[in-house]
């Protein structure tokens, strides 16, 4: 997939600009690494301090509380999910997500689909539990998108928090609709 | 503005927490601090990689070929499923472009925070325990997305 990406991108890219007179493609790729190097320099210090923060949260007990209490929403929402083990590590995977704990999340996440493996009857196919946690998962639940708003700090934004209500409320609207169509989708299932 | 208020809340709340829980929460501190550093160190490869994509199609001027205001944030839409940091890296050619306070560094802002790499998390997760037929999970996922997308145009023409 990424490889298609990339060839799409550079030759397109790169064709295109040969007939477009305009464009030094030459010093676009060699600048290209020096931009790299200034999005990493401007996010990586936010990135690190963040991770610092974070990892008092997760040592101290208190994504572990966060995740305690997404417990039982969570079991209302995926109710084929049986497993207390299983809905352990969902509740850590998505409490590790909104907190943008992204080292803590994926391996709870693996952890939540091998233990939702165990419970499937049929080994190749997805179950409706596992389908419901990674539209939870992939509709972005994150409360402080700290990447970006490093971003937006990099570039001198008069207020680079600005976005986190504007992206909480999105956000939630796209976890909604996610799960609305997938419970439908189950319900017109079990018919 | 509520904004500002949500980074100093959950800071001071980690940081208590950790002090009456008896955590040691300097070196606890230092130590996840050094994780983020090595995450950093790692991304630095793929950022290299997609910076160099990204400014290739972005600055050959091909996006003028398709014209309308929005042509700008097709590729962001495009992208986000698949590679959070080719998004990353468009969304400081949206930055260079317009600035970071205009209507379009809003609006990509808010769809970065918004939404995740769908496609990309989905083949990581479900061929990690051998699972082939994935169902409705890719519909479902990306159906997500769009409506967290039009959502943020929504919000950020309330908001802006």
């Amino acid at each position: 997939m990424i490889n298609k990406i990339w060839v799409v991108l550079i030759g397109l890219g790169i064709g295109y600009s040969f007939f477009n007179t305009n464009v030094n493609m030459g010093d676009i790729i060699l600048n290209s690494s020096y931009s790299a190097y200034e999005l990493l320099i401007s996010i990586g210090p936010l990135i690190v301090l963040w991770s610092g923060i974070m990892n008092i949260a997760s040592k101290s007990g208190l994504l572990a509380k966060f995740s305690n209490l997404l417990k039982p929403l969570l079991k209302k929402i995926m109710p084929s999910v049986k497993g207390e083990k299983s809905l352990e590590y969902i509740s850590s995977n998505i409490a590790a997500n909104m907190l943008g704990l992204g080292s803590v999340a994926t391996p709870a996440g693996l952890k939540a689909m091998q233990e939702l493996q165990k419970e499937n009857p049929h080994k190749d196919t997805a179950t409706d539990g596992m389908i419901t946690f990674l539209i939870l998962n992939t509709s972005g639940v994150t409360i402080i998108p700290m990447t970006v708003i490093a971003l937006r700090l990099a570039f001198k934004s008069i207020n680079p928090s600005a976005i986190i209500i504007p992206s909480i409320i999105a956000t939630s609207v796209s976890t909604i609709c996610g799960l609305t169509l997938d419970y439908f989708i189950r319900r017109k299932n079990a018919k | 503005m509520l904004n500002n208020y949500i980074i100093p809340i959950i800071v001071i709340v980690i940081i208590l927490h950790g002090f009456f829980k008896k955590t040691d929460i300097y070196e606890t501190f230092l130590e996840g601090s050094l994780d983020g550093l090595k995450t950093v160190v790692s991304i630095i490869p793929v950022v290299v990689a997609m910076i160099f994509a990204v400014n290739i199609f972005v600055e050959s001027g091909i996006l003028n070929l398709i014209g309308g205001s929005f042509k700008d944030i097709i590729p962001m839409i495009v992208l986000r499923p698949i590679s959070g940091n080719a998004t990353l890296a468009y969304l400081s050619k949206i930055f260079h472009k317009y600035g970071v306070d205009s209507y379009y560094g809003y609006l990509a802002s808010v769809i970065q925070g918004a939404t995740d790499t769908t496609i990309y998390v989905l083949a990581l997760y479900f061929s990690s325990v051998g699972i082939k037929k994935t169902r409705y999970a890719l519909i479902g996922g990306l159906f997500a997305d769009i409506c967290g997308i039009i959502a943020a145009f929504i919000v950020v023409k309330m908001f802006f």
